[in-house]
């Protein structure tokens, strides 16, 4: 189905499906006399898809894991898992939208789901918060960690973040001891957890959801310490410009096969041709077994050897000389 | 003790301390009082006109807290690396380690504080900011790790713009890995006292500057996880008077105390004593 493009390297995509619309709406109930010209076209989209996607630059790719086509943690929470029960507040301060969580079942059993949330429209945007969390989300997602330790059922976590919000009210309330809180109890949590980065993982709002035994990433999302363009504004003064954009998240190393690289995630979850905004369900497909793969692995270990491997794990990672 | 006297082990920060004669003239940052640098030097590198509490090089906060010639440094080998191949990151090392020294963003030492071993790391701001990158990680992990070993009390104080965005991602996972062997700590039962100095902000707020058993802040330090200027953008209007001190985040219940530079030493180390359950000392060497 074609749709407007957010994205301008996808403008080729588009009017390649601009195109077999319209021939679709032309021939009518005789879908069949075209056939002919349409298979060919078809063809060519699929082929023009990868092509699209196989040569994304760091940024491009930044701009896929931002667009508001691609599915959402509740998204995946529909087509992942059945049997929602969501789950709201810190029991302190208030709920906040910008995280997500509750009771869910992966394959039948029972799990803990935690994510971070995005709107699609602006409405939406304002209740979410454009998915930056204030303290008390983070709150809100330790307290459903400690429940999901309680009754020994595995953590799942979905990272889609631009980053933790800067406001007055998240400052007052101490969002770095929100976040430093869940980074030092997600390194004893007694249970496995598994976290995804969806979208766009930035910097300490999303890793406060993302200490766990197994991190992956989504093909087309990104994971770094800084917005690209707060990297490009402090270190070049420009913050806007394409250019400067591009060099940042170039340089920032963002992209899941970076982070493969740096031995940070362990695996990377491939999306349909197109971006998983293309097709949301095959994407929630190999998501899903993805999931149950590294579960299944994870399920065998006692919660105190999984614990200690959590942590030698982060122990491991930095690089240096001596 | 006195800090001002030299210590042969100390890497010195030269620039600073050699170049300039000690009756220079200092003006406070903070109320432009002017005094001699040896009247500065003398009352701690606090102004003695308006008390506000001017940076000190990482040694210096070594000398402050920990017992004379009792304290060596650790993980002296350890030196960062441009692991992303990041534009003039090796540049900016070459010069952060002419100007600052060899220790990078921390100094690390073993020593002891009124005759209790205990474990100090100080981040030196001096050094590209006091940004967090795998060489701090490493750092303190190592130096947490001689903690758990002896069960010898961990002090961390920071002094930091955040992570190093020079080493990407990386950078981040250093907030994982500290928060992951203060955990240890946690599990043994062994002290950790964190002190938040001038400025604390980013990553290093939003792991182990926040994860002390005693979080303690030097008077008017800016601490926080969003930048002031990063937050007066989103505002679009200045900040209230004072937010994102130490002050105002001992009113929000954010820190155990805020506590004057002169009585750092004898609050850490009475602190310390109470968490490791040995008896008040008979008398501190300073008041
Ligand atoms: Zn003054």
């Amino acid at each position: 189905m074609a749709s407007t493009p957010t994205l301008e390297f996808e403008r080729p995509i588009f009017e390649l499906e601009k195109q077999i619309d319209e021939l679709k709406k032309l021939a009518g109930d005789q879908q069949l006399s075209v056939a002919v010209e349409i298979e060919p076209l078809e063809r060519k989209l699929d082929t023009l898809r990868e092509q699209v996607y196989r040569n994304l630059s760091p940024l491009q790719r930044l701009q896929v894991a931002r667009s508001n086509k691609r599915p959402f943690t509740l998204d995946y929470v529909r087509l992942c898992f059945t049997d929602f029960v969501e789950l709201h507040g810190d029991r302190a301060f208030r709920e906040d939208a910008a995280i997500v969580g509750g009771w869910a079942r992966l394959d039948g059993e029972t799990v803990m789901i935690i994510g971070h949330q995005r709107g699609r429209d602006t409405k939406e945007n304002l209740k979410r918060n454009f998915g930056m969390p204030h303290p008390e989300g983070y709150r809100k997602a330790l307290r459903l960690m400690k429940l999901a330790e309680k009754f020994q059922v595995p953590v799942f976590t979905f990272i889609d973040t631009p980053g933790a919000w800067a406001g007055l009210g998240a400052e007052e309330r101490g969002q770095a001891e929100a976040i430093a809180r869940n980074l030092f109890e997600m390194s004893s949590l007694a249970t496995p957890i598994i976290a995804t980065v969806i979208g766009e993982g930035g910097s300490g709002g999303a890793l406060a959801l993302g200490v766990a035994d197994r991190v992956l990433m989504l093909e087309n999302s990104v994971y770094s310490v800084i917005t690209v363009e707060g990297c490009a504004a402090i270190l070049w003064k420009d913050g806007k410009s394409p250019e400067m954009r591009h060099r940042a998240a170039t340089a920032l190393k963002i992209t899941a096969p970076d982070l493969l690289d740096l031995g940070v995630i362990d695996e990377i979850v491939p999306e349909p041709a197109g971006g998983a905004h293309a097709n949301h369900e095959v994407a929630a497909k190999a998501l899903q077994e993805a999931l149950i793969k590294h579960y299944e692995e994870l399920r065998r270990y006692k919660p105190e050897k999984l614990v200690r491997k959590r942590r030698e794990k982060y122990l491991k990672i930095g690089k240096y000389v001596e | 003790m006195a800090w001002f006297r030299k210590d042969k082990k100390a890497r010195q920060p030269r620039r600073e301390r050699h170049e300039i004669p000690a009756d220079a003239w200092e003006k406070c940052e903070a109320c432009a009082h002017t005094d001699i640098r040896e009247k500065f030097a003398r009352n701690l590198n606090v102004c003695p006109n308006c008390d506000y509490h001017r940076r000190l090089r990482a040694v210096e906060y070594v000398q402050l807290l920990l017992d004379d010639d009792k304290w060596e440094e650790t993980e002296t080998e350890l030196r960062s690396i441009d692991a992303l191949g990041f534009p003039d990151y090796e540049a900016r090392l070459k010069k952060a380690r002419t100007n600052a020294g060899e220790t990078d963003a921390i100094l690390t030492v073993a020593g002891t504080l009124g005759e209790m071993p205990v474990n100090l790391g100080v981040m030196d701001f001096a050094f590209m900011g006091g940004s967090m990158g795998s060489v701090v990680g490493e750092k303190i992990a190592r130096l947490a790790q001689r903690s758990l070993e002896r069960k010898h009390p961990l002090i961390v104080i920071s002094a930091s713009g955040g992570a190093r965005m020079q080493e990407g991602v990386l950078s981040l996972m250093q907030m994982a890995k500290v928060s992951a062997v203060l955990s240890q700590l946690a599990d043994r039962r062994i002290p950790y006292v964190s002190i938040l100095t001038n400025p604390t902000t980013g990553g290093v707020s939003a792991s182990y500057a926040m994860l002390g058993d005693a979080i303690l802040a030097e008077p008017g330090a800016v601490i926080g996880f969003a930048g002031p200027r990063v937050i007066k953008q989103t505002l679009g209007q200045d900040l209230p008077e004072g937010f994102q001190t130490a002050e105002f985040l001992l009113d929000h219940g954010i820190l155990d105390d805020v506590v004057h530079r002169k009585d750092l030493r004898q609050t850490v180390g009475r602190l310390l004593r109470h968490m490791s359950g040995k008896p008040a000392a008979s008398a501190w060497a300073i008041t």
